[in-house]
């Protein structure tokens, strides 16, 4: 009886089947890791694990219930990290982690802010403006918001990317301190963040066969 | 556009195919042979004394407005069930009736200024039930452009749904605000078409061109229907041609 | 309540701080309105008569120039996701950007209208009729566009295209707002519409959000 578990997914973007028959089993401090070449469909699973999308097959559980039962109350559980960081070139730095700490339902007091932004380093920039910051110095403010308020499962897609060394460091520090408080969560990287005993997905694994199905369509 | 539809989420359509394949011979039939006994009636009719021949385009006209507001109610009866239980023959059939009930309006809106050019002595006045017709024309036309305005035609399908349904909620509004609107601006001296009692002679055939335009309209939706799964069907066999090819050389 | 605050008090400083859209709305309501006397002639009776009806239309029309990107940008940027994982059912998130819209462009525009009727001769005791009518229909218009902007997210020709599926459903609106500003130039009661119009307003307060923030799931799927 995991916590968070997913059994059967199958999933196909524009036509095309990616995978099948993926399944996991999460418990809290569980690290899992999606591997698998460009295209295997990485991103589409962590977008079917964030409630965005319905998979082909399969069920997605969060203590053993269909998230799809409630989204709304599962989407309260989890952060997302795309590929896009979701930061506005107009407002400050500061600002706009307050607003994302005040949109998750929280307090975006000012300790609160400095405290997810002294975790990715970026304390000193809380008043300049994000047109200002470059491409890896935004993508830590967009890890700042998984400091910033706690969510019990973190879905990460290649958070790794664009960052320096030291940054890469943080952010494995970061998701190791989630582990220890209960945290789970689920990444996809091309890079190895040396995460301690942290499970490995190969997508490769779960190739989607095309099963010749007896339909009207195939005939 | 071609009505492409991720395959995998389609329900057998093999079952709609072979039950059409007995329904539509029959319906196609019943609208020839209604169409044809309703013209005939309508031509025996006896002009008005009062709007003389043009009388006849009323056989044409209202039946036409009565498909458009019909063809709606299918298009939305359609986008819910797509909606709701994600059928994915209902997004085909929503869409397939759209071009229709575009027609049907059209025809309405054109027959109507074609009766109102003698009647008024101009081509267009805007009469509370023509105003009405000519919204659901841009309706319709907005919901075609919006059906096709996505390079996933999936997402065409359902941005389309909830537009009609939306549709559903603002066409009484709409009929409402325009019929206020009308007796505020122009006082009820104009004639109308069907008057409040209407003479058998013009009745009769009235209803069979009806009959014959329900029989029409039912044909032509489950063949439009039925195109767009077999186009569907082609591009899913394309689509597995390439990948298979793909395969091959990797 | 947070949350709701926080989301509306983002997009007012998005709107100051990047300019324009309210800025381009108002300039362009001013310069169509002004249009018109160079296309129906001057003369300030014909004006006067027609005055409420072109400063709606316009309204109407220059309401729509902002809004095919209300959540355009959230969702070109990621933050449309975000916005979906916040503790706002996606409803209120739509509430509060079409809020946002209505007092960016909408209330500009209400005030803007004081000098427009100044130009076209507009009876000044039609005015506060007209302000009244504005006020009450320019947040329907914002709440229609935002289920127009919900469901074009992401098509070609995104801009026309939401005009084109707005402008019929918008209808009702011009009629009552138009009307309930003339009444009092025919020297009619215009209580009735102003009631209608009031009710549209609180008929579209749930029920767009609603059928936007479906549009927003499909959006995202």
């Amino acid at each position: 009886m995991a916590l968070f578990s997913a059994a059967g997914l199958a999933a196909s973007r524009g036509g095309r089947r990616l995978f099948q028959g993926v399944g996991f089993a999460l418990e809290p401090g569980d690290a899992l890791v999606l591997v698998g070449p460009n295209g295997s469909g990485k991103s589409s699973l962590l977008r079917l694990l964030a409630g965005f999308g319905r998979p082909t097959a399969g069920i997605i559980a969060w203590d053993d219930g269909d998230i799809r039962a409630d989204l709304d109350e599962y989407r309260g559980r989890i952060q997302i990290l795309g590929h896009a960081d979701a930061v506005k070139p107009a407002l400050r730095v500061g600002e706009l982690l307050a607003f994302w700490i005040a949109l998750a339902g929280a307090a975006a007091t000012p300790g609160r802010v400095d405290a997810a932004l002294a975790a990715v380093g970026l304390e000193r920039l809380r008043e300049t403006p994000c047109r200002f910051l470059s491409a890896g110095q935004k993508r830590r403010l967009a890890l700042a918001r998984l400091a910033a308020y706690d969510r019990p499962l973190w879905l990460l897609d290649e958070p790794s990317v664009g960052l320096d060394t030291a940054s890469i460091a943080s952010l494995a520090g970061m998701i190791a301190e989630h582990r220890e408080r209960g945290g789970m969560v689920v990444l996809s990287t091309h890079q190895d963040l040396g995460l301690a005993d942290a499970r490995t997905l190969s997508l490769a694994d779960y190739p989607a066969v095309e099963t010749g199905d007896q339909d009207w369509w195939a005939a | 556009m071609a009505t492409t539809f991720n395959l995998h989420r389609f329900a057998n359509p093999a079952r709609f195919m072979r039950l059409t394949d007995v329904v539509l011979p029959w319906l196609s039939a019943a609208a020839v042979a209604s169409l044809a006994i309703g013209l005939v009636m309508a031509f025996r009719a006896p002009p008005d004394y009062q709007q003389g021949e043009t009388v006849r385009i009323m056989f044409i006209h209202v039946p036409a407005a009565m498909m458009g507001m019909m063809c709606y109610a299918c298009m939305a009866v359609a986008s819910a069930a797509a909606l709701i239980w994600r059928h994915p023959l209902a997004d085909v059939a929503a869409q397939a009736a759209a071009p229709l009930g575009a027609g049907f309006t059209l025809l309405c809106l054109v027959t109507g200024s074609l009766w109102g050019a003698p009647m008024w002595g101009t081509w267009w006045v805007w009469d509370a039930r023509l105003t009405s017709v000519l919204i659901l024309f841009f309706l319709y036309l907005g919901y075609i452009a919006l059906a096709n305005a996505f390079d996933d035609p999936e997402r065409g399908a359902r941005a389309a749904a909830i537009l009609s349904l939306v549709g559903v909620i603002n066409l009484p509004i709409i009929h409402f605000s325009v019929n206020w609107w009308n007796t505020l601006h122009q006082p009820a001296s104009i004639v109308r078409m069907g008057g409040p009692t209407i003479d058998p002679s013009i009745l009769h055939p009235l209803l069979i061109m009806a009959l014959a335009f329900q029989f029409i309209f039912l044909a032509l939706w489950i063949l439009r229907t039925r195109t767009a799964l077999v186009r569907a069907k082609i591009d899913t066999l394309r689509q597995r041609a390439a990948a298979a090819s793909g395969v091959d050389r990797g | 309540m947070n949350a709701f605050v926080a989301l509306v008090h983002r997009d007012l400083r998005l709107a100051f701080r990047q300019g324009g859209d309210g800025l381009m709305a108002v300039l362009f309501f001013v310069l169509a309105a002004s249009l018109f006397p160079f296309g129906i002639g001057p003369e300030p009776q014909l004006l006067a008569r027609v005055a409420a009806g072109i400063i709606w239309v316009t309204a109407l029309l220059a309401a729509l120039l902002a809004l095919d990107r209300l959540f355009q940008t959230d969702w070109e940027d990621g933050t449309l996701e975000q916005l979906a994982l916040s503790a706002l059912p996606l409803e209120l998130v739509v509430l509060a950007k079409c809020l946002a819209h209505w007092l960016v462009t909408g209330v500009p525009l209400i005030l803007a209208t004081i000098p427009v009727a100044v130009l076209l001769n507009l009876d000044l005791h039609e005015l506060p009729m007209l302000l009244l009518s504005l006020l009450l229909g320019t947040p329907i218009l914002s709440l229609i566009g935002g289920v127009g902007a919900a469901l074009t997210l992401g098509a070609r020709r995104g801009g026309v295209l939401l005009s084109l599926l707005v402008l019929p459903l918008e209808i009702p609106v011009l009629i009552f707002g138009v009307a309930g500003a003339d009444a009092v130039l025919a020297g009619r009661e215009s209580q009735a519409q102003f009631l209608l119009l009031a009710g549209m307003l609180a008929a579209a307060l749930p029920l767009c959000p609603f059928a936007a923030a479906a549009g927003l799931r499909q959006a995202l799927e």
